[in-house]
């Protein structure tokens, strides 16, 4: 089929909304076409699965991925999914889509052929473009090794299930759910994990554990010799401790997998495979606007060009074209419909706007994007944009003024001893970098998620742990949550532990939670 | 590119994660289902439920921030008059203005999780450790009735059983093994014979013409569809297992029967319905009502006419034994009964309703419930002054029958305990 993208050829690829394979075969490989050599995009090899809505239901049901072991949480999931489809409330996407290699797309029976090839364009090449450029992708997930460490994860919990009964398993992944929002590494230190290997080394670490099995750790809390306790000593001592457990530290995860004392190998082990799948998808919670952007920018282009050569039929392009719209569809403040601003339509919007900053730029782009305005080279400026940036990063980098005045954004302060929000900064002059930076500032994770760090760990005395989070703007924790996770966190630690919640700017701790040590 | 088709996969992949699910919201589900339960119609159980469950058990909580206190900002769209140092009125409970955040819709605080539970899962949980006492009925494995099944083919039978396909089969093979000429041969040879004479051979004419004969001769000898050709369809009778039920409610409608009291009863009704439709392929509901005399009728009419009289609970068992003669036999169908009364009877009336019960009913019955509805004030304080005639006389039953089965019912939410106690395994009767 290739030579499709000829101009002679005016023929539309299909007709009617009846899709059949050899159709998707054809539309797919003359996107591919267009997608490589026009766009430039690179990808990974492209697998398209066509399936049901009972199956779409069970894909989301599993968080996204083609397989899982089993959990109640997957089921309670798919329970509420299902509600809200069989009511109507809520539709089905029309896609979803894996980073792994061969990146597979699942594509809905029930999808019009104008809205498979919309499908394709958007998942099978935009967010595949994505997954495979993007440098986080790129620096923490391994797309050729995650469905083998999916099923290896899955066999291994049923394992476990058999061994130690499916309520002990439960109770660890029960906790180690909780805490998945802090089990990732948010800074590289070392190479990527390799999932492959990642099997090989789990056998060998069980098969270490056995042979230098040590239960003093279990038996023996050491009693604190009250006296000649020489206080400067005793803390000398403990910053060793801290020194040596490798304190503070934020991943709480990682730090239970490694130093929890009364886990059990396969325990470890499963708060390990909690912590590899937060990981995972750690990535694409830091992406979503610019990913989401990129595809529905990708699918676009791609519709607008076959249809400009006549590939698609008019009807088709329209269907095409209306549900594009929804998608991009940005309710104000004021609506009803408003839950924040749409990662779709704002990140689409950045990409036209890139696009027409490289190509028709105005005085003002200039002044703002002196590198990139006018350079001619739409497609390249945004590869290096989907390559290197974040959502956060994109943001400040690349929202233009033109961009926040057509979205007419302004920022609203809320101080919880004034009785009224302060309009902070609209879409002016004056207003320009301080909503800009205040934008790119909620797409930043690590300023939106509670930036909680184990601290301290007294290893000579009753084994509490001591953990921290460092409160900004006067912003808590929620409590009944915060309480319901330190339990969950109890049970893998098994000792008492404490959370003091210190103000960034004055280390006064203005709050603490506290779980007594589980009695055995 | 590769495309997959991955539609005939087995379907329900998240069926063990949802099974998990409802097994940890158990609690909780059926504290909802015995609410929901409360709206139904007696036959009305084809259908899934819709619950509503309290969260706590199956939150998934994780770390996140306060929505109150502390200093916010939101960066939000659709500015339309606010200029910087503009003071607008704060939202109630701040879920309208939130900027570029992510929506917390995993936050886990939910207070309700509401869900659909399929047919099977809600009669499931329903039945959870709910057993008939002796429930198999020994017909059952009796194999009484019995259904045809289909066992290959026989060479005698009824026409209507002629199998076309086979007896072709074979009359083609004897036609081919006996070399009996085919139409077209016998038309070609016609043809040969109408050319000879054409061409003026009377000799070739003659030859063709003699074959000709031979071969019609050979037709008639071998004919088409010989009798043993012929191949019928073969039926064998296998035992059925009795997969019928029939449910006779009986009620007292007398002017002594409140609405609340009605209202009880058909409860109880359901309830029993729920679990025979369960049991049994095919249920029958008949419902008979008595005063001083009863008469079967509708669900309508059975739970929402008045009648006046006295009360002769005879006659309803009566009634019930003419119904069960003319239209249920025994051997072909399990009989449950279910009573509800307030236990007023006319005294005269109780040794033939001992004896029609001891004699005649129980003995067919599979199970036979007796709920004495009260209002609620006689039983609220303690004990009620003294057994009504009719609990009296059941009293006396009760001992000497195990499918027998009496309780008292105050208020709605005794219904589903009342009726778990009545049939639950371990249920350890009071002799």
């Amino acid at each position: 089929m290739t030579g499709a993208v000829d101009v002679i050829e005016r023929k539309p690829l299909f007709e009617g909304a009846e899709w059949d394979f050899d159709k998707i075969r054809r539309v797919h490989d003359v996107i591919e076409e267009i997608a490589v050599k026009e766009l430039g995009l690179d990808i990974y090899p492209n697998q398209i699965e066509v399936i049901t809505s009972e199956q779409m239901l069970d894909a989301y049901a599993s968080v996204g991925l083609p397989l899982m072991y089993r959990h109640w949480s997957f089921g309670k999931r798919f329970a509420r999914e299902e509600a809200l489809y069989r009511h109507g409330l809520q539709g089905l996407a029309y896609e979803i889509v894996i980073n792994s290699s061969p990146c597979i797309s699942y594509i809905m029976e029930e999808n019009s052929m104008a809205m498979q090839t919309l499908v394709i364009a958007h998942a099978a090449f935009g967010h595949n473009h994505f997954f495979k450029n993007n440098y986080l992708f790129r620096q923490w997930t391994d797309a050729d090794g995650i469905l083998d460490y999916l099923t290896f994860a899955r066999d291994f919990v049923a394992r476990c299930e058999d061994a130690h009964g499916v309520t002990e398993v439960e109770r660890v992944l029960d906790a180690a759910h909780a805490l998945m929002n802090h089990g990732v590494h948010r800074y590289s230190r070392r190479a990527k994990d390799n999932l492959a290997d990642e099997r090989r080394r789990a056998e060998e670490r069980r098969l270490h554990d056995e042979r230098t099995y040590d239960d003093l750790w279990e038996r023996v809390v050491p009693k604190r010799q009250t006296e000649d306790i020489d206080a400067a000593q005793l803390e000398k001592e403990r910053a060793e401790t801290r020194r040596k457990l490798g304190l503070p530290e934020e991943n709480l995860l990682y730090f239970l997998e490694k130093r929890a004392p009364r886990l059990q190998g396969w325990q470890r082990e499963l708060v390990r495979i909690a912590r590899h799948i937060s990981q995972y998808f750690y990535p694409q919670k830091q992406t979503r606007m610019m990913n989401e952007g990129c595809a529905t920018f990708v699918h676009y282009e791609i519709l607008n060009r076959l249809h400009e050569r006549g590939l698609v039929t008019d009807g088709a392009f329209l269907e095409a074209m209306h549900s594009h719209t929804n998608v991009i569809f940005q309710p104000e403040f004021d609506d009803r419909r408003y839950n924040g601003i749409n990662p779709y339509a704002l990140g689409f919007a950045m990409m036209q706007d890139v696009k027409r900053i490289c190509t028709e730029p105005t005085d003002e782009d200039r002044e703002w994007f002196p590198e990139m305005a006018g350079n001619g080279d739409p497609f390249g400026t945004l590869r290096e944009a989907w390559a290197n940036y974040r959502d956060e990063s994109f943001v400040l980098q690349f929202l233009s003024p033109k961009l926040m005045r057509s979205f007419r954004l302004f920022k609203v302060l809320d101080e919880a001893s004034q009785d009224a929000l302060v309009v902070d900064a609209i879409h002016d002059e004056r207003g320009y970098r301080e909503l800009r930076s205040a934008l790119a500032r909620h797409y930043d994770l690590a300023r939106q998620e509670p930036d909680i760090q184990i601290v301290d760990l007294d290893l000579a005395g009753d084994r509490r742990l001591i953990l921290r989070h460092i409160v900004h703007d006067g912003v808590l924790l929620d409590e009944p949550t915060c309480k319901a996770v330190l339990e969950h966190l109890s049970t893998l630690w098994h000792y008492g532990l404490a959370l003091e919640e210190t103000d960034a700017a004055t280390d006064k701790v203005l709050k603490t939670h506290e779980v007594a040590a589980r009695s055995h | 590119m590769n495309i997959i088709d991955r539609r005939p996969n087995p379907k329900g992949k998240s069926l063990p994660n949802r099974q998990r699910f409802l097994e940890r919201a158990k609690h909780e589900i059926k504290d909802a289902m015995t609410e929901a339960l409360k709206r139904r119609k007696v036959g009305q159980n084809a259908s899934g439920e819709k619950v509503s469950i309290p969260g706590h058990r199956i939150n998934e909580p994780s770390f996140h921030k306060a929505s109150q206190g502390g200093m916010r900002d939101y960066v939000v769209p659709g500015n339309k008059e606010f200029v910087v140092g503009d003071r607008i009125k704060r939202p109630p409970s701040g879920d309208a203005a939130r900027g570029g955040e992510a929506s917390p819709e995993d936050g886990g605080e939910q207070d309700s999780f509401e869900f659909v539970l399929s047919k099977e899962e809600f009669l499931n949980l329903f039945f959870d450790d709910l057993e008939l006492p002796d429930l198999v009925k020994t017909k059952i494995t009796d194999q009484e009735s019995t259904q045809p099944v289909r066992a290959g083919f026989s060479v005698n039978g009824n026409p209507s059983a002629l199998n076309v396909k086979r007896t072709m089969r074979n009359s083609f093979a004897r036609r081919i093994s006996l070399s009996r000429p085919t139409l077209r041969e016998i038309a070609a040879l016609e043809l040969q014979v109408q050319a000879a004479f054409d061409a003026d051979d009377p000799e070739g004419a003659e030859q063709t013409k003699l074959e000709l004969e031979a071969a019609l001769r050979k037709t008639r000898r071998v004919p088409y569809i010989d009798p043993v050709d012929v191949r019928y369809n073969r039926f064998e009778r296998t035992p059925k297992p009795n997969t019928q039920a029939v449910m006779f409610c009986l009620m007292d409608v007398s002017g002594s029967m409140t609405e609340q009291m009605k209202d009880l009863a058909k409860r109880f009704f359901m309830l029993l319905h729920v679990f025979l439709t369960r049991r049994y392929k095919h249920v029958d509901i008949v419902f008979i009502r008595h005063t001083s005399s009863a008469q079967e009728v509708d669900e309508e009419t059975f739970f929402h006419s008045r009648e006046t009289g006295g009360t002769i609970v005879s006659t309803a068992l009566e009634e019930m034994m003419r119904v069960v003669r003319a239209r249920y036999n025994p051997e072909n169908w399990n009989i449950y009964a279910a009573q509800a009364s307030d236990g007023d009877n006319y005294t005269e009336d109780s040794d033939r309703c001992a004896s029609l019960m001891g004699n005649e009913i129980l003995p067919i019955s599979q199970y036979f419930a007796y709920i004495e509805v009260g209002a609620e004030a006689t039983l609220r304080h303690g004990y009620p002054s003294a057994p009504t005639d009719l609990w009296r006389t059941y009293d006396a039953i009760s001992a000497q029958h195990q499918n027998f089965a009496m309780r008292k019912v105050a208020d709605p939410g005794q219904i589903f305990p009342v009726f778990h106690e009545l049939f639950s395994r371990q249920r350890e009767r009071a002799a």
